[in-house]
């Protein structure tokens, strides 16, 4: 780096960089959130291994073909499967300045990832309510931990888009809102490919098993 | 803020972000490759359509893996160029990481497993 000395009235020297070129803001915002999800991304890994690991020490107890119930795994997948769809339209609407109709697809959006909480919720508090607590079994604390995470990261995506929502309200589709939207919808899309994973690895292979 | 602004801000110097956006043909199109993904491994599992186990089990996981590749183009956009290609430096390191942690793990324990007395026999020769 070069380095130039501007002599003032006081005599002290001011530096200042000669080759500084300013990055725009959020310049490299979107590869930074890539890879913070990438290591959101090793942190499922660690999960799935667990599960992998644990999942079929049952210690006598309830076995996944008790537990679980496809059909109500199969509306979850669809909740999630449809709120990034609208997630997309709400980002096509965004790219064409329509504030209100991108404000609608996040709520439409919202209610999906409320639906899947919820659908979550219900079939956690059922399974406790039939003793399948996590302290149960190696498999059910590998279950939970795993599946609640996923719940955990939806919970706070719901709570980030009510944000963006309201600052989209009153600031309208503004540069940075825009770079928001966008890291959300990453992270939201991401969480869906994570829950392939889930739907796959823990219901249908548990069920099969 | 108005809108003019910004597009004037947009135009003046176009800096977006060397994302690849979706269109909305390219958002159904991954919509509808992944919920015909989705459905076919419930339905192989939920009725039974294949004989042995071990089939179904490789074609759902065969069909998870090209669901997150359909999610990771058409949801995620990701592309080689994306980025200047770092995003998918990112990726191809943490699928490394990734199947070395799973891949290991996996191995591992199953070894200890298979190698652990089982209880039964302890119980007999005491």
């Amino acid at each position: 780096m070069t380095v130039a000395v501007n002599p003032t009235q006081t005599g002290e020297p001011v530096f200042y960089l000669a080759d500084e070129h300013p990055h725009p803001e959020g310049y490299s915002t979107s590869l930074g959130f890539w890879i913070y999800l990438m290591s959101d991304c090793l942190i499922f890994a660690m999960l799935f291994a667990a599960f992998g690991v644990l999942g079929a020490n049952y210690a006598a107890g309830p076995a996944p073909k008790d537990l679980f119930d496809l059909n109500l795994v199969a509306v979850n997948t669809s909740m999630l499967l449809l709120s990034s769809i609208t997630y997309g339209f709400a980002m096509l609407t965004m790219q064409q300045n329509k504030i209100a109709q991108t404000q609608m697809w996040l709520l439409i959006t919202g209610l999906f990832g409320v639906a899947f909480i919820s659908i979550e919720l219900t079939e956690f508090a059922h399974m406790i309510h039939e003793g399948a607590t996590p302290q149960r079994s190696a498999f059910l604390s590998a279950f939970f931990t795993l599946v609640g995470t996923h719940g955990l990261h939806v919970s706070c995506g719901l709570i980030w888009l009510v944000t963006l929502m309201v600052q989209v309200w009153r600031f309208g589709l503004i540069e940075a809102n825009r770079r928001r939207l966008m890291c959300l919808s990453m992270f939201w899309h991401f969480l869906d490919v994570v829950w392939i994973g889930v739907f796959t690895f823990v219901y249908l292979l548990g069920v099969l098993r | 803020m108005n809108t003019d602004t910004h597009a004037a801000h947009a135009d003046g110097h176009h800096h977006d972000d060397g994302h690849a956006h979706g269109t909305f043909s390219t958002y159904m199109l991954g919509f509808v490759l992944s919920v015909v993904l989705t459905a076919i491994p419930f339905w192989l599992v939920m009725s039974g359509a294949l004989p042995s186990k071990q089939i179904t089990a490789l074609v759902i996981m065969a069909f998870a893996v090209v669901q997150i590749v359909v999610h990771m183009i058409y949801f995620l956009h990701m592309s080689p160029k994306s980025e200047n290609g770092w995003s998918m430096m990112a990726l191809i390191f943490t699928i490394v990481m990734v199947a070395i942690a799973l891949s290991g793990s996996l191995w591992v324990m199953n070894h200890l497993n298979s190698n652990m007395m089982p209880i039964h026999e302890m119980t007999g020769m005491k």
